[in-house]
C-alpha cells in the first residue's frame, strides 16, 4: 500500500506537463513575430495579415484545449493558474498584434498638400549615395541608356524599410 | 531617414542599382508634405510612405498615399502606370 502512494503512475506523469497550453503561447509568439520578420515580405501576406491570423487561429486552439485540460478534475491548482497565466499572455499578444498591424499603423499624416495627379511635382535638390547633389529637374532630363527619360518614380520611405 | 552612408549599405546589400537620395533634413519630405512627426527612433521625424511618378515635363502622374505603412505599392501596380507614360 505504501509502495502504491509513493509510485508514480505513467499515466500520471505524461499528464503533469500541459504542453497544449505552452504550445499555444510559442505558436501566439511565432504568429506575432512573423509578420514582421516573414510575411511582409510578399503584398499578398503583407497586405492583410490572414497568415498570421490563421497562425492565431491555431494557437488559440491550442489554448483552448490547453485550458480544458488544465480544468480538468484530477489537476492541481497551480495546473489551472498556470493555464490561465499563459492563455491571458497569449491574448495579449494577440491584442498587440491587431494594434501594431491594423490600428497603430495607419496613424499618419493625411498628407493633403503632397502634389496631386495632374500637378508640377515640386523639384527638390538632396544627395546622392556618392554623396553628389542631385536635383530632380536633374533626373528628369538625364538620358537613360542613351534615351530621354520617360519619366522619374519617388518611393519615400520611413528609413531602410 | 538614412543618411547617404546608410543607403550605401542598403543598396550594396539589397543590390539596388537605381538612385538613392538621402534627405536627412526633411527638405523634400517637407515640400510634398510626408513628414510623419516623431515616428521615427527617438522620436526623430521620418517621412509616411508616399510613391509618385513624374512624368518627363515634371508633372505628376500617378500617386499612392498609403493608409497603412505595413502596405506599400506594388511593383506591378508601378509598371501598370509607367505604361501610360510617353
Amino acid at each position: 500500500m505504501l509502495a502504491g502512494h509513493c509510485g508514480i503512475n505513467p499515466s500520471m506523469k505524461t499528464q503533469r506537463f500541459n504542453w497544449l497550453i505552452w504550445a499555444g503561447l510559442l505558436l501566439s509568439i511565432f504568429a506575432f513575430l512573423s509578420y514582421a520578420l516573414v510575411f511582409v515580405n510578399w503584398p499578398i501576406t503583407r497586405d492583410f495579415p490572414w497568415a498570421n491570423l490563421l497562425l492565431f487561429g491555431m494557437a488559440a486552439a491550442l489554448l483552448y484545449l490547453g485550458l480544458r485540460r488544465a480544468f480538468a478534475a484530477e489537476r492541481p491548482r497551480r495546473s489551472k493558474v498556470a493555464g490561465v497565466i499563459v492563455t491571458a499572455l497569449s491574448v495579449l499578444i494577440f491584442g498587440f498584434f491587431i494594434f501594431s498591424t491594423l490600428i497603430a499603423s495607419r496613424w499618419m499624416p493625411a498628407a493633403l498638400g503632397a502634389p496631386r495627379v495632374g500637378q508640377k511635382a515640386p523639384d527638390f535638390s538632396l544627395t546622392d549615395t556618392n554623396g553628389k547633389a542631385l536635383a530632380l529637374s536633374e533626373l528628369l532630363s538625364a538620358p537613360i541608356n542613351g534615351k530621354a527619360a520617360k519619366g522619374v518614380l519617388l518611393i519615400f520611405y520611413r528609413g531602410y524599410w | 531617414m538614412d543618411s547617404p552612408e546608410e543607403s550605401r549599405d542598403l543598396c550594396q546589400k539589397a543590390g539596388y542599382t537605381f538612385t538613392f537620395l538621402s534627405d536627412p533634413k526633411a527638405e523634400a519630405i517637407r515640400r510634398y508634405d510626408l513628414v510623419h512627426a516623431g515616428a521615427g527612433e527617438g522620436g526623430r521625424d521620418i517621412a509616411r510612405p508616399a510613391e509618385f511618378l513624374v512624368d518627363s515635363s515634371g508633372i505628376v502622374r500617378w500617386v499612392n498615399l498609403t493608409e497603412n505603412y505595413w502596405v506599400r505599392a506594388r511593383p506591378e501596380q508601378i509598371l501598370e502606370a509607367a505604361k501610360a507614360l510617353r
